[in-house]
């Protein structure tokens, strides 16, 4: 049997104003039942995401951070962020809802040669 | 007396221009679902050299949908969907940018 096909979700959009973010997870944790490893990219407005104490019940939505927090139980552990983007927007990683690695943005180019496919949301 | 209404977040630069560009004196810029990101502090740059009076608001059920209650610069007032509706009636128009 052939080995699983590695597959890396870039993340640009924000939460709430569309349904990119959570289709995106909906993938991942798919991809992960059937073993395949994952990596997810949150980047430009897709690091928003992540952002933590969200706090949708006004817009009668799921709380984003909440469905993100389901990622280790699935073994997704490969996180990553760009170090930019968070500069960019004032802030660190004491902001975000879970752990992630911090990357150079420099590294994006990289990180799509060593997967099998690349998905974007 | 304009409100000038926004929902995409700040990466839409273009877009931010063409409401700037779209300003006058005593104007109201009204941030909502998307574009309330760029009421954090780091993005303040956006509305530097405003015509005079202008006021700025971001509405308080997206800010707090996505965990920015906090973060907000103080340059902003939190708008709820009362005082919108209250704004909205108070201007003679209400331009959305999207």
């Amino acid at each position: 049997m052939s080995a699983k096909k590695s597959i890396l979700i870039i993340n640009q959009s924000a939460p709430y104003g569309s349904s990119n973010g959570r289709e995106s997870l909906d993938l991942a944790l798919t991809c992960s039942i059937f073993e395949m490893p994952v990596s997810l990219l949150f980047v430009g407005d897709g690091l928003y995401q992540l952002i933590n104490n969200q706090s949708p019940e006004q817009l009668q939505m799921k709380k984003h951070e909440a469905m993100l927090s389901a990622l280790p139980m699935y073994d997704i552990d490969q996180i990553y962020v760009t170090a930019e983007d968070l500069s960019e927007n004032g802030l660190t990683e004491n902001d975000l809802a879970m752990p992630v690695t911090l990357i150079q943005r420099d590294v994006i180019a990289s990180l799509i040669q060593q997967n099998d496919s690349v998905l974007t949301f | 007396m304009t409100l000038h209404v926004i929902n995409k977040t700040p990466s839409n630069l273009p877009l931010y221009h063409r409401m700037l560009n779209g300003l006058s004196a005593g104007d109201g810029i009204l941030l909502i679902e998307d574009a309330v990101y760029a009421g954090l502090s780091a993005h303040q740059a956006l509305f530097e050299g405003l015509p005079i009076d202008i006021k700025l608001g971001a509405l308080e059920a997206d800010i707090q949908a996505r965990g920015l209650t906090h973060r907000l610069s103080p340059t902003f007032t939190l708008v709820n969907d009362k005082a919108f509706v209250q704004l909205s009636c108070e201007h003679d128009k209400v331009v959305s940018w999207y």
